[in-house]
């Protein structure tokens, strides 16, 4: 986790970007299933990526900590660049643990291990080799309060994650992939599978994390891209249609699909 | 009047229900309890036999005896019925297939359900499973006339007859059990929870051992279970290669008799039916029964206990 940057007055005339997408394709099998993304992403800042089901949205997030290589028979093509560094992550050359290690991801479904509160939230922390109970217990500590999950788990940090509602499942989830102080963290449809109050309390917990970490979203719900993200993204067919401030996608859109789209028009 | 809502278009029939079809239905019910009870029915009259028997044995020997004393010589003049011999030699040789059975089969389960490619799993599971198909009898004379001379050559104390290698072979015929149930219920965790370990930076090893592994235990204790209950009970490999001599020791160089290798050697005939070394085969079937109870049970809390709640 970045340490804490307090809201400055003084913003950055230039933000920095954390990653940039550049031509990059990506095929399952014989499916080609991104085509030709170019995309900018900013540092510090809340993207999100919209569009109907089979537009290649998860699959462009999925590209980012290489979860595409866990099966065989999918080929990427062209540059995921990791800035500053300007890292190509797609390379064959990247070491995918690596970049594993430096973006997390919080899943579609919350899947905690079968393990304890606490061990969840260590797990990465100890696949970093961090061992001492004393630091893990800080680490873990840490990212739960960031979770927003420390008052209704602290007495109960050694008993079994399944006895955790949903939503507070997700927020654990999502502890376990801040503790690793991870560059970028993925968010895969985080609120699918939660009711609306729980949904309404990962998205707080998304916006609060803005100025933090950068942050991928893919979302179904145009609502939740509206009220968490600063950009938005809009993706039909494995193409990228359209991309700009939040605000002014959703009041002005340029392309005629994206106003279809946010209109509710398909999808 | 006209009704106020259109007629629903399927509505229960009005004419009452042929007699021939309620007796159709009651007769195909009946057949499908008696079908689930029969093995309910053939455990209790299993049961039931080995308690009746086994009374008129405890009618001459007390119980006391018969746990605690160390001698078994139920055909001698003067006859002992301690089985804690028979006990001994089958806690041996179960230690020893058990040693060799979950370790192995722990592995091969993990390597089938996390590491080996599509094609290659689906040729060496059918192949691993071909392990317990072979007659226990060939591996009876396999541990004796094969394993037991390699052993000696770097175990010069064993001896001919021996628990050690009946046991190892015993572990062997036990692997598939081990496997093929453990693989099964690794590969049911769903990939999801991979994905969740792999995208925090794990390798295939911590997934495996850290992730599927506790995911999967309770069918995988289930697995363990079959595999003591398969080792407790087996009778050839034992009865063949650790001899048939009941001795109370923990040595596995040594020979010795099982509980299950003592019944199989009074069923070969030498003993008068009816007598009290007749009995005894009884008591100890009842102590066998008594014993993979337990183990069933422990297996039906183990799974209640770590059941999968993905």
């Amino acid at each position: 986790m970045p340490q804490t940057v307090a809201p400055t007055a003084t913003a950055p005339a230039v933000e920095s970007l954390k990653a940039q997408a550049i031509d990059l394709n990506f095929w399952y099998g014989s499916k080609h299933a991104l085509k030709g993304i170019n995309l900018s992403f900013p540092e510090n800042k809340v993207t999100a990526l919209i569009g109907p089901s089979g537009c290649g949205k998860s699959t462009l997030l999925r590209c980012f900590n290489r979860m595409h290589d866990l099966y065989p028979g999918n080929r990427y093509q062209g540059q995921l660049l990791l800035q500053p560094s300007g890292c190509n992550i797609i390379a064959p050359t990247t070491d995918p643990v690596e970049m594993r290690m430096r973006i997390s991801m919080v899943f579609q479904k919350p899947n905690p291990f079968p393990k304890s509160i606490f061990e969840n939230v260590a797990f990465g922390l100890r696949l970093r080799g961090i061992s001492k109970p004393a630091v893990l217990r800080e680490r873990v500590e840490e990212a739960l309060r960031f979770a927003a999950l420390w008052d209704e788990t602290k007495d109960r940090l050694h008993q079994s994650a399944y006895n955790l509602s949903g939503g507070q499942q997700q927020r654990l989830c999502i502890a376990r992939a801040l503790a690793s102080e991870p560059e970028i963290v993925l968010f895969d449809e985080p609120t699918s599978a939660l009711d609306p109050m729980a949904t309404s309390r990962i998205e707080d917990l998304i916006y609060s994390l803005r100025n933090r970490v950068t942050i991928l979203l893919v979302t179904h719900n145009m609502q939740q891209a509206a009220r968490v993200s600063d950009y938005t993204a809009f993706m039909y067919l494995g193409e990228l249609i359209e991309v700009n401030e939040t605000a002014k996608m959703f009041h002005m859109p340029t392309q005629r699909l994206t106003e279809e789209y946010i209109s509710g028009h398909f999808g | 009047m006209q009704p106020l809502l259109p007629e629903p278009s399927t509505r229960l029939s009005q004419q009452p229900v042929p007699r021939s079809v309620i007796f159709r239905e009651r007769l195909i019910e009946a057949g499908l309890f008696f079908a689930a009870i029969s093995s309910i029915l053939i455990t209790l009259g299993i049961l039931g036999i080995l308690l009746y028997e086994s009374s008129d044995f405890f009618r001459n020997v007390s119980l006391g005896e018969f746990l605690t004393s160390t001698v078994w010589t139920p055909t001698f003049e003067n006859p002992q019925f301690g089985i804690l011999p028979l006990v001994a030699g089958t806690l041996v040789t179960t230690v020893v297939a058990l040693l060799v059975a979950l370790p192995v089969g722990t592995i091969v389960a993990v390597y089938l359900s996390e590491y080996a490619p599509f094609a290659l799993r689906e040729i060496l599971k059918p192949m691993l499973e071909l392990l317990s198909a072979v007659p226990t009898v060939v591996y009876g004379y396999f541990a004796l006339l094969f394993v037991t001379p390699l052993l000696r050559q770097f175990l010069p104390g064993l001896e001919q007859f021996n628990m050690l290698s009946a046991g190892i072979i015993m572990g062997i015929m036990i692997i598939p059990y081990v496997s093929s149930l453990s693989e099964d219920a690794m590969r049911a965790v769903p990939m999801l929870l991979r994905e969740g370990s792999y995208a925090l930076g794990a390798n295939r090893f911590t997934t495996a051992f850290r992730v599927v592994y506790p995911a999967a235990l309770s069918g995988i204790g289930a697995a363990y279970i079959l595999g003591i209950s398969r080792a407790v009970g087996e009778t050839m490999i034992v009865a063949i290669a650790a001899g048939g001599q009941p001795k109370f020791t923990l040595n596995p160089t040594e020979g010795a008799a099982t509980i299950t290798g003592y019944i199989v050697a009074v069923c070969q005939g030498d003993v008068e039916h009816g007598s009290t070394a007749y009995q005894a085969i009884f008591a100890a079937g009842l102590l066998l029964f008594v014993v993979t109870l337990l183990f069933n049970l422990a297996g039906y809390w183990l799974r209640k206990r770590f059941r999968e709640a993905y």
